[in-house]
Parts: C-alpha cells; sequence; structure tokens
C-alpha cells in the first residue's frame, strides 16, 4: 500500500476567543500584544484528519505549511510533536497587509514550488478573520477541486477521496479524485496530543533564523540530523509578481477600523432578592413580553 | 451602470431564505445606483423559479438548469458564475454566508481576482478617497463586518477590482417582496457551454437533509448561555426556564466550543441572528460577534457575575449573580405570577 504526500495548511492565530480582563486597555479596547499565539483550533482538525490517513497508510508523510513571522515557527514544531513529518515557514514582509486573495496567492505559488502532493488539508476556517476563504482560494489557485466543511475523512480508495461533509441541515457524503483540498469543520474529532517520544525527537527542529538568533550551529547539527531543519522560505525560493503580494495585490482594503467601546444604555438593575425577582417577572409578564 | 448580481441558492427547488434577503438588499443597492438587478438561479427543474425571484424587483434572471447542477457542488456553479461574471461585469455580487455561498464565493472571487468579505453585517454605499494615490472612488460598496474576535467593526472597500463581492448571514437583512407583479426577463443559459465535463469530477454519493429540529430564529423568546454558564449539566437549568416560558435555549460561541451544546443552537456574526421579543442573556460576556446576532432583540435581560460584562451595555435589566440560583427563583416567581 503506497503512502500520500499530505500539506496542511495550518496558521498561527491570536487567542480571540477568551479576550480576558487583562486584555482590555483603559479606553475599551482590545491590547492585541496581549493575547497569547495560538495554533489554528480548525487547523487542528485538520492536522488530525491528515495524521489518521497516516496511520492507515505507513509512508504517508504530512508536511506543514504556514506563512507569517518568524515565531509562526511555533507551530511548525507543535505539528511535529504530534506526528507531522516536516514544515515550511513562508516568511516575508512583502506578505505583509495580504488579504485571503494575495495569501492564497502566496500560498499556492508555494504549492507550486514544492509540488509533489496529494491531499492538501486545511482548517475551515481562522478564529482571528473567520473568513473561511484561503482553503478554496488555494484551490483554485492549483486549479485542483474543493471539498469544504469536511468531518471525516471516510476513505481513499483507487484515487479517489470519500469524504463526509457537515452543512447547516445535515451530512453529505462526497467522492473526489486526488489530488484535491479539503477543508475541516471544528465538529471533526480534536487533534491527538503531543507524543512524548516526538517532543524529544524535535524539541531542536527550528529554522535557520532561529538558530542565528540562538547563536547555533546549525550547519553541522542540520547535516547529522536533517529532520531538524525546519524549512524557512521567503519571496526568494518561490516564483511570485511582487505587484500580486501584500496590501498591492489585494483587493480589499481596510477603509477603517472601529474599536469596540461599550457605552452602556442604562439598564435597571435587579437585584437577586426574592422581591426583585418577583417584580422582574411581573413587570414582563405585564408588557407581555412573557406569558 | 454595471449591475448588482445576486447568487440565489436553490435547496430542493425552493429559493433559499438568505437568497430572498439578499435580494431585498440587493434592490435597494441597485436602486441606490440607479443600475439593474439581476439574479442567477442554477439547479434543476427551475421552471416557474422566475415566480419566487422577480418580486424581489429583479429585473434580470440569469437561469442554469440540467440534471447535474443539483444538489450543489463547487465546480459546475463556479464555471458558470465566473463566466457569466466576465460577460455581465457586474459591479456588486453577493452570496448567502451558508456553506453554499461561503465554499463558492471565494473560489469565483480567486478565479476573477476580485475582493470578497466574508460575513458582513452591513452593506453600504459610499465614497472612497486613497490619499497615497491621490484617487477617488464614487459610489462604492462598504462591506462592514466584525473582525479580530469582534474587538473591531473593519470597513471594507475594493477600489479597483470587480465584482465587489460580499457575503451575508441568514437572518442579517430583513427580507422584502417589492412587488408581487414585477415584470423581469429570464435569459436561460446554454449549460453545455459554461461547463465542462471536468467541472463533474466530485460524486454525491449520500445526502441526508435533516431539517433541525432547533427553531431559535422563529423563537419568541431566547435562553441564551455563555460560557460562564459552567457546564453542561448547568445548562438544563436554561432549557428547563425556556421550556417555562416558551421560548428556546441558544448559545454564544464560547459556550458551544467548550461543547455545552450543539452547533445549531449559536447566535451571533458566525452562528444565526435573531431578533426576540425576549432575549434571556446567561453567563454571556457579550464580545461584539455575539452581540451582532442578538441586539436587536426588543428586550435583552444580562445575568452575570461580571458587573463589567459588555452585555450589560446593551441590556435592559441587569442581574449581578450566579445563574445556577437565578434561573430557578425565575422559574418560581414566573409561575407564582401566570398561577
Amino acid at each position: 500500500m503506497k503512502g500520500y504526500k499530505i500539506i496542511v495548511l495550518a496558521k498561527q492565530v491570536p487567542d480571540t476567543r477568551n479576550v480576558g480582563k487583562d486584555a482590555m486597555k483603559a479606553d475599551g479596547t482590545v491590547n492585541r500584544a496581549a493575547l497569547p499565539a495560538i495554533f489554528n483550533p480548525e487547523d487542528l482538525n485538520a492536522l488530525e484528519q491528515a495524521l489518521r490517513i497516516k496511520d492507515k497508510f505507513p509512508g504517508t508523510t504530512i508536511t506543514i505549511l504556514t506563512m507569517g513571522p518568524g515565531r509562526a515557527a511555533e507551530i511548525i514544531r507543535e505539528g511535529l510533536f504530534r506526528g507531522a513529518d516536516d514544515g515550511i515557514l513562508l516568511t516575508d514582509r512583502a506578505f505583509a497587509g495580504s488579504d485571503t486573495l494575495a495569501t492564497s496567492y502566496a500560498i499556492g505559488q508555494t504549492l507550486k514550488k514544492h509540488g509533489n502532493f496529494d491531499i492538501i488539508i486545511a482548517g475551515r476556517q481562522a478564529i482571528d478573520g473567520d473568513t473561511a476563504q484561503v482553503g478554496p482560494q488555494v484551490a483554485e489557485k492549483l486549479g485542483i477541486p474543493q471539498i469544504t466543511y469536511a468531518e471525516d475523512i471516510l476513505s481513499i480508495e483507487n484515487g479517489k477521496v470519500a469524504v463526509k461533509r457537515r452543512l447547516e441541515h445535515g451530512v453529505e457524503v462526497v467522492k473526489c479524485p486526488i489530488p484535491l483540498l479539503i477543508t475541516v469543520n471544528s465538529s471533526a474529532p480534536d487533534c491527538r496530543s503531543r507524543n512524548a517520544r516526538l517532543i524529544m525527537k524535535y524539541k531542536h527542529a527550528k529554522t535557520i533564523s532561529e538558530m542565528q538568533e540562538a547563536n547555533e550551529d546549525y550547519v553541522h547539527l542540520y547535516n547529522d540530523r536533517p529532520y531538524l531543519s525546519i524549512k524557512e522560505w521567503t519571496v526568494q525560493n518561490i516564483d511570485v509578481d511582487p505587484n500580486e503580494l501584500g496590501l498591492t495585490g489585494s483587493p480589499t482594503k481596510v477603509k477603517n477600523v472601529d474599536n469596540v467601546v461599550l457605552q452602556s444604555k442604562g439598564a435597571k438593575v435587579v437585584s437577586t432578592s426574592d422581591e426583585d425577582m418577583n417584580q422582574l417577572m411581573r413587570e414582563l409578564i405585564e408588557s407581555h413580553t412573557i406569558g | 451602470m454595471n449591475s448588482v448580481f445576486v447568487y440565489c441558492e436553490i435547496e430542493d427547488g425552493q429559493v433559499a431564505e438568505v437568497s430572498m434577503e439578499l435580494l431585498t438588499k440587493g434592490r435597494a443597492l441597485a436602486t441606490e445606483l440607479k443600475c439593474k438587478l439581476e439574479a442567477i438561479a442554477i439547479g434543476y427543474q427551475l421552471d416557474g423559479i422566475g415566480k419566487d425571484i422577480f418580486p424581489y424587483g429583479v429585473d434580470v434572471l440569469h437561469v442554469a438548469d440540467d440534471k447535474r447542477l443539483a444538489p450543489y457542488t463547487t465546480l459546475p456553479h463556479n464555471s458558470i458564475v465566473v463566466k457569466l461574471f466576465q460577460e455581465e461585469k457586474p459591479q456588486i455580487a453577493l452570496m448567502g454566508a451558508s456553506s453554499v455561498g461561503r465554499d463558492l464565493g471565494p473560489r469565483v472571487s480567486s478565479a476573477l481576482h476580485s475582493g470578497l468579505t466574508a460575513d458582513c453585517t452591513s452593506l453600504v454605499i459610499g465614497n472612497h478617497e486613497d490619499k497615497k494615490l491621490g484617487k477617488e472612488y464614487k459610489n462604492l460598496l462598504y462591506q462592514i463586518r466584525p473582525a479580530f474576535g469582534g474587538n473591531i467593526i473593519a470597513t471594507i472597500v475594493n477600489p479597483e477590482c470587480r465584482p465587489q463581492m460580499a457575503t451575508v448571514r441568514e437572518g442579517v437583512m430583513k427580507k422584502n417582496i417589492l412587488d408581487p407583479d414585477y415584470k423581469g426577463v429570464i435569459n436561460n443559459l446554454d449549460v453545455s457551454k459554461y461547463t465542462t465535463d471536468a467541472d463533474f469530477v466530485v460524486e454525491l454519493i449520500e445526502r441526508h437533509v435533516e431539517k433541525s429540529k432547533i427553531n431559535i430564529k422563529g423563537s419568541p423568546i431566547i435562553v441564551a448561555g455563555g460560557y460562564g454558564v459552567g457546564s453542561k449539566e448547568n445548562f438544563d437549568l436554561l432549557f428547563e426556564l425556556a421550556e417555562v416560558l416558551g421560548g428556546e435555549v441558544g448559545a454564544s460561541r464560547a459556550a458551544v466550543d467548550a461543547g455545552y451544546v450543539e452547533h445549531a443552537r449559536q447566535i451571533g456574526q458566525t452562528g444565526t441572528t435573531v431578533r426576540p421579543k425576549l432575549y434571556i442573556a446567561c453567563g454571556i460576556s457579550g464580545q461584539i460577534q455575539h452581540r451582532a446576532g442578538m441586539e436587536e432583540s426588543a428586550q435583552i435581560i444580562a445575568i452575570n457575575t461580571d458587573l463589567e460584562a459588555p452585555i450589560n451595555s446593551i441590556a435592559d435589566y441587569v442581574i449581578t449573580g450566579d445563574v445556577a440560583e437565578i434561573l430557578p427563583k425565575m422559574i418560581k416567581y414566573y409561575k407564582a405570577n401566570t398561577k
């Protein structure tokens, strides 16, 4: 049985789900720097689907591709600890300000350069934007079919992947030939935890920039243990039209951003005493809101 | 003047609710821009679909009718929409932010190199000045949406690329028939000219349409819980109160993510938008993405241990305290006052 070459698209995102008090500034807006950076949750669901294919088909390899600043190498290591084989960090100032279309162009060009993939799996959407656009756009850039809203990859037979999709009002099973791109919902199984053996193996896996920053001798290390090298690609490593990148390459422009500042409309404060509770329910019944 | 287009989702021969809402919005935008409103219906056995679409004020309805086009699959619908947009050059294109629109929209926008804004909560026509380029743009579509976990509201524009594309969730816009006898024309598309065999590589093996039993959108009273409810067990209290009041249980995204209740109950920008008579928010902090889905509720009661919770700022009644203590009292005094 032959294995498959899988690419998992992952993103490091600020944890916008639990904005605590310490992340709020005095003016009521969010201090973004105070939010921890995490592996985008649905990308972890995507990684788990890839790992399940690897469990079933020995010889399968999983490459994590992420675009972001240098520190996004953290999520590649996180993926290695859970069973991925290698990773590519796509990082360049030229990507700054990219909207979803410029992002998918950069990722698409990277995948064309890398080649050698059967199945691309990504989370449905990232929690910092919730757009769900980059997956389908990358599929279009590569000219391959897409299966979105996947909950389970059921089987791979005769070059066709059967996928269960979770939609608003039910489920759907579709079959699609390889190569294809799949985006995975949060209703899919959670990702397995880190593996102690893999943590030992990969804890020193770093990009060249990280090695240089730590002043470590990466030349010898990478020669002896090539799996510790996390590939770091810039625009130099891929064929791109610079006009398609970053702000210039983004058709959508942010006209303005309003911080959400909360102003009270003056609510009636009700205590939890029996008198107040009784009074509240009577008011609601009298105003025909309930009853 | 180029037209405003709405992609109409068809489910079992019926036009989807979200598409009718977008046709209504599209009509308003087209009238303001003094251009035509055009719609696209792609599916099978669509004879007579026009009578469901024209009353929203649609001037031209493009129909692609073929057995292989229903149920929806990405590639053929994508090919038809892309080719039609290349021919007709719409200035604005709207789709539902449903599993269909969010699958199709990005693929179309990538093929056309046009910008797409997902899950807009408001669409407005306005001007834009690019100071860097010294250029002025008249009558752009402002695509307004919360972003960054709902902590900011962003206004997005697409100055150069067309169409300006946006998706909107069901329930965000209001549907309204313009004129039951509105006269538009039908343009039947030759499907073989718009698709290739390669568009049909994805086979649909099976499909169960499970109509959701949960109807939070239509419920006049909603008891909604957030992460602060604390557990699945504590949610039982919400179900109890909802049952007594004749309402439904909703939830914030955090509560759904924590596994307290199913996703179908999620209210907010990435869930359902509701406008009940009464909204009781239990242990919900009230980030803007949640508020976007419920702030038009007629009355809001916020129950929270946190006096500073953002939800309190839009509430009519604020009760500071523990959900587990307060809900049984509400049930008790509701019963006492109604007998």
